[in-house]
């Protein structure tokens, strides 16, 4: 057992990669997550009914008749939260230090790849509890299926074995949740550890000096047992603080207002508000899909240093993109809720016209403008060009994101949080 | 040494100046292409394990559901039926229309607002007129509606078929 999670790591590694704030154990981290929500995952199961008449007495009576049942709820909630933020801000750090591309290439397909899983898994899970955040939440997410080109109707019907949400769809998440997805991630982990060993560790600045190799154990593995405690202390602490939400019991005929996807699908919904669903369910995510499942096959012309932003100048394009990215996401929220929708507008023009091409081209033409007038008299290299990109759709994101959790409220008009609460 | 014979053997009875087929190599090529056959076996039976049972659900029969004699709904009214999943709405001229609950947005129900006359949805705001044609973004389409039968002064809904249509034409309202 012993030899088996020593060999995750070499005898040995170079002194300055283990320091702390070199990758914020961010892996790590995610690592044990995914150990905590494989074992309270068990746990709740032994509890739970994946059908519609009783699912939500079983988690009601899992929460309130069951011994620490709260608190083990409350950890698999916060848990699954944590991972998923966990792992995205990984994804950050593994960006903006280089290590997507040359040999880690696969592991950054894979990377993206365990993403997914891990939002897949978040989703499975939201709906079994079967009360009305549950159920309205999964009916907003798969009506946007509908909305693909040709296949769409036809997958959503599949997905969830109807026209609306029924027993069919609950056991076919309750399986994935809990058999097909943890498997799969289980066997993604391993690959993507034994991933980073066969690149030797993780990327490093070329040093001036031979690197001081020092023995793993004790020095890393030490950390690393400081890091799990924290973690671990910060998820119990959330879990005796704060309950994981439960409303009433699903019910078909009267949608909660405001109705809200989960959280982490609030960017996509905001998207929603602003442009025809075929370019926010899959124009517009399928183009970032595909821009970051593309990047480490761009010819760079220079291997990846390892640092931070790769340079002075990357960092400061970096940070005015990400500062345009803000002025124009707000705005643009901003101007086509108060000042100009473009669909009754422009109600002459089809809506896929008036509410998608327009407004697109639009935000094309004032990146472009941004290109020409700002990036392009940086001089950046391919990579840092590249980097500026990936700032500007991460930044955009995230503030479509808080924006949608945050300051949407009744009947999904903008609003303020302490209002929207 | 009975490899190296065997080469010999093969190279003797070859015929072609391309490279002959080895006993081995075909094997190798059959146990492959055995493999990629059992892969497809699975594959298939895995598919139709999974997806017969589902598409075997015959699509619900004519399922009336008595609304209510036709002089009990007021004119230009819409009265819910929850249980039915649909609001009955008699329009001002005295036709019916069975409407779906299901906003054609996303999918919420949507809520008939008597002092704006329009349905709500609360989800993304999407409004709708008491025909169903939609009088604001984001959903596209009118609702959905349910075939209505009037029989000797009483209206029945069939909940058993959903009509999708992508605006409100004259010829889906019933009348008495």
């Amino acid at each position: 057992m012993r030899s088996i999670f020593l060999h995750l790591h070499p005898a040995k590694v170079d002194r300055s990669s283990i320091e702390f704030n070199r990758t914020f154990g961010l892996g790590g981290m995610a690592a044990l997550l995914i150990v905590v929500q494989l074992i309270t995952g068990i746990l709740l199961r032994f509890y739970y009914t994946p059908v519609p008449g009783s699912a939500y007495a079983s988690v009601v009576f899992t929460k309130n008749q069951v011994l620490f049942g709260q608190f083990i709820r409350n950890i698999h909630y916060w848990s699954g939260v944590f991972l998923l933020l966990i792992a995205f801000l990984h994804f950050l750090r593994v960006f903006l230090t280089g290590a997507y591309r040359e040999i880690r290439t696969k592991n950054w397909l894979f990377g993206l790849l365990l993403l997914v899983l891990i939002v897949f898994l978040n989703f499975t899970g939201y709906l079994l509890p079967w009360d009305q955040l549950a159920y309205w939440a999964i009916t907003v997410s798969t009506n946007m299926i509908g909305y693909l080109p040709l296949i769409g109707e036809s997958l959503r019907t599949t997905i969830i074995g109807g026209t609306e949400l029924n027993a069919d769809t609950l056991r076919t998440f309750f399986t994935f949740h809990t058999a097909v997805l943890p498997l799969l991630l289980l066997l993604l982990v391993f690959y993507h550890f034994w991933r980073v060993r066969k690149a030797a560790g993780i990327l490093m600045p070329e040093a001036q000096e031979k690197p001081e190799m020092i023995p793993v154990v004790p020095n890393l593995v030490f950390k690393e047992f400081i890091v799990a405690l924290v973690l671990l202390a910060v998820v119990f602490l959330f879990s005796a603080l704060f309950n994981a939400p439960l409303l009433e019991k699903a019910n078909p005929a009267y949608s909660l207002n405001p109705t809200k996807a989960p959280w982490y699908f609030a960017g996509v919904q905001e998207l929603l508000m602003h442009f025809h669903p075929i370019f926010a369910a899959f124009i517009i995510p399928v183009s970032v899909a595909a821009f970051l499942a593309w990047i480490p096959f761009l010819n760079y012309g220079q291997a990846p240093n390892g640092r931070w932003f790769i340079s002075e100048k990357g960092l400061k394009s970096s940070v005015t993109t990400a500062k345009f990215a803000v002025i124009i996401t707000l705005s643009g929220i901003l101007f086509n809720e108060y000042i100009l929708n473009f669909e009754t507008s422009f109600s002459f023009l089809p809506a896929f016209v008036s509410n998608g091409i327009i407004p697109l081209l639009i935000l094309t033409g004032l990146m472009a403008g941004y290109y020409q007038f700002y990036l392009k008299g940086q001089s950046l290299s391919k990579a840092e060009l590249v980097q500026a990109v990936f700032v500007f759709i991460i930044v955009a994101f995230i503030i479509l994101t808080l924006t949608g959790i945050f300051f949407r409220g009744k009947d999904m008009a903008l609003t303020f949080p302490w209002r929207a609460f | 040494m009975k490899k190296l014979q065997h080469k010999k053997t093969v190279s003797l009875v070859g015929k072609a100046p391309a490279e002959p087929l080895s006993r081995r190599d075909f094997f190798n090529r059959a146990w492959k292409w055995l493999g990629i056959l059992a892969a497809l076996e699975v594959t298939g039976m895995f598919t139709a394990f999974l997806f017969s049972g589902k598409s075997k659900k015959q699509s619900a029969p004519k399922q009336l559901l008595e609304a209510g004699p036709v002089d009990s709904f007021e004119k230009n009214s819409v009265s819910a039926f929850m249980g039915g999943r649909f609001y009955l709405a008699r329009q001002k001229d005295g036709g019916f229309i069975a409407l779906s609950l299901r906003c054609t947005h996303l999918g919420c129900s949507i809520a008939w607002e008597a002092s704006k006359n329009r349905f709500i949805c609360p989800c993304h705001s999407s409004a709708f007129d008491i025909a169903g044609e939609v009088l604001n973004p984001p959903a596209v389409r009118a609702l959905d509606y349910y075939p209505v039968l009037i029989e000797n002064g009483i209206v029945k809904v069939d909940i058993g078929t959903i009509v999708e249509r992508s605006s409100f034409r004259k010829d889906q309202l019933q009348y008495a």
